[in-house]
């Protein structure tokens, strides 16, 4: 069957390739995983009870601990040595979530990628300027396959260095930009700065994910690069890049491929699946990946699914732009950072005081984090550059542990606000 | 030969100076000299004032971060070229200056330069050996 046979089939049909997709996971997982197979006999469920979709909730929810709790390789489902590929994101204090590919997953993530990238209009002969990050993070090796894969040509620019990548893109006649939406900004005013206009260049469409972006800030990329932006969704855990995408036509949420990635929406607090319709968190079962599959995998994400007919003729569930998180976690730049890392970064500098707070704006197109680190009377000094100093140390820690540069205010004692209950360390002011 | 100075951590905004003044008035405090020093994301401010313990104790109470460090006050006739012989003198004996402030006394005919040394011992027997008048607290506080 090829993508656009799956991709139209009638709900039964679909439904009925993602329950044998299902089954077989479960038995595998089962036999091979084994802190998988405690928790299903924890929970009372062996992998004969799944008889159809429904049963999906019968199985044991998987979250963030558990990465962690097995870090690095001890949920995979495969031996190292048919893993050919890993991927981590950056955890809190210190400990990555790691995941991993066999041959057959890095050619499934291509193909879900390619699947995305065509639901966006691109084809052969497309020039795909890809300005994801290269490296441990999924974003650009994601892409970049999934580009090869559909055979346009990808320009595998990653992130950084804007003038140049503005010089890059006019000379090559890229036609279609993937980066983070606050990147796409970044890059229209360093067109601006170049004094070139979008008629200097041949972008028709931008595929943007990795962080939460508005309807206006839409707008605003497709008004100053003068192309179609369009929302793509993935995460590491699930395969990467590849897992939602919008089509051109639709008019409401991205599709999900959902012959993988088996969504469901659940209520955040009594983990109760909710209808088509509902707000509640996103979670994922994957269906068909071997190295590190995951069942009813909790992402945190805040979104809601809808099942009526696209007029591309696409079947898949839609899901809603990402609204929220049940978490405390903040998408910076497209970097995942949790408050709790912050916390250990500067509960690690001498006379530190645990009063903080992370303050999250956007200037221009950019997000900018501020650290507020209340000052004690151990750390103080009567001379500017000791204080100086302290903010550096502070700075250099967060830019090691977290990849990107904060803004350091050191505020007086008591000046941050106390809370009766749970401390709020997080002021985001960006108007997502 | 050394002065009490207490520091102030000040935040950059409105009212932190005003509300430091008001608590040492309230508290009969009375501030000789003062000093504030800023960056783009807060301040210092340096006092030499008549009741160090007092001062110290009650800018805390008012949730201030507060600091007691030791400065030397150099008093120089106060006229042309006053700061400049002294800065010769800590010069020639490569002495670093964290930083200084300075006054003119009441009487007219001194000025007090308050100074913080890198080394302040040295900077004191070198002033002293060259036959600079140098102050005490007490003397400041009685000016």
């Amino acid at each position: 069957m090829n993508w656009q046979e799956i991709e139209t089939l009638p709900r039964c049909g679909l439904e009925s390739i993602q329950l044998r997709r299902l089954q077989a996971l479960v038995y595998r997982i089962y036999d091979k995983v084994p802190p998988y197979r405690a928790k299903m006999d924890a929970a009372g469920v062996q992998p004969q009870d799944i008889q159809s979709l429904a049963d999906l909730r019968k199985l044991p929810f998987t979250t963030k601990d558990d990465l962690r709790d097995n870090y690095p390789f001890g949920l995979f489902a495969t031996p190292m040595e048919e893993v050919i590929r890993v991927h981590a994101s950056s955890g809190t204090t210190g400990k990555s979530t790691v995941v991993g590919y066999t041959q057959a997953d890095i050619a499934l993530w291509a193909s879900v990628m390619a699947r995305c990238l065509t639901m966006a209009g691109v084809t052969r002969g497309d020039m795909v300027h890809n300005a994801y990050g290269y490296g441990l993070f999924t974003g650009g090796l994601g892409a970049h396959y999934g580009i090869e894969a559909l055979g346009a040509t990808v320009i595998p620019v990653s992130g950084g260095n804007s003038r140049r990548q503005v010089m890059i893109m006019r000379d090559f006649g890229s036609t279609v930009l993937l980066s983070t939406p606050s990147y796409a900004l970044n890059l229209a005013d360093a067109m601006a700065d170049a004094g070139v206009t979008p008629d200097d260049f041949q972008l028709r469409v931008g595929i943007h994910g990795a962080e939460p972006w508005s309807e206006n800030m839409r707008e605003e990329v497709e008004r100053k690069l003068g192309i179609k932006a369009v929302d793509i969704y993935g995460l590491s855990e699930i395969i990467g890049p590849g897992v939602a995408m919008e089509c051109l036509q639709t008019e409401r949420g991205m599709h999900i491929l959902e012959d993988n990635f088996l969504p469901e929406i659940v209520d955040p607090d009594t983990l109760e699946p909710l209808p088509y319709g509902e707000t509640g968190e996103l979670v994922f079962t994957t269906l068909t990946k071997e190295a590190f599959p995951l069942i009813r995998y909790r992402t945190k994400d805040i979104s809601r699914l809808f099942c009526e007919p696209c007029a591309c003729g696409r079947t898949l569930v839609r899901m809603e732009k990402v609204t929220g998180r049940t978490d405390d976690m903040l998408i910076i730049r497209g970097v995942n950072v949790f408050p709790s890392q912050v916390e250990h970064v500067l509960m690690g500098v001498e006379g530190v005081e645990p009063h903080y707070q992370i303050e999250v704006s956007r200037e221009g197109s950019l997000d900018v984090m501020s650290v507020l680190v209340e000052i004690s009377e151990n750390i103080f000094s009567d001379e500017i550059k000791v204080l100086e100093q302290l903010s550096r140390k502070i700075r250099a820690e967060l830019k090691d542990m977290l990849g990107i540069t904060a803004k350091i205010k050191l505020v007086e004692p008591r000046s941050i606000q106390r809370s009766e209950g749970k401390a709020q360390r997080v002021i985001d002011r960006r108007k997502i | 030969m050394r002065v009490e100075q207490i520091a102030v951590f000040l935040e950059n905004k409105s009212g932190r100076l005003a509300e430091i003044t008001r608590v040492l008035a309230e508290n009969n405090i009375n501030i000789r000299a003062l000093s504030v020093a800023d960056t783009a994301d807060f301040g210092i401010l340096r006092l030499i004032v008549d009741k160090v313990d007092l001062a110290k104790d009650v800018l805390r109470k008012g949730g201030f971060t507060v600091g007691k460090t030791n400065v030397v006050a150099v008093e120089v006739p106060d006229r042309t070229g006053g700061l400049a012989s002294v800065l010769e003198v800590v010069t020639e004996a490569e002495i670093n200056v964290e930083y200084m402030y300075a006054f003119v006394n009441k009487s007219g005919s001194d000025a007090v330069l308050i100074f913080r040394f890198e080394e302040m011992d040295k900077a004191i027997d070198v002033l002293q050996e060259k036959g600079f008048t140098l102050l005490t607290g007490a003397q400041i506080c009685s000016l």
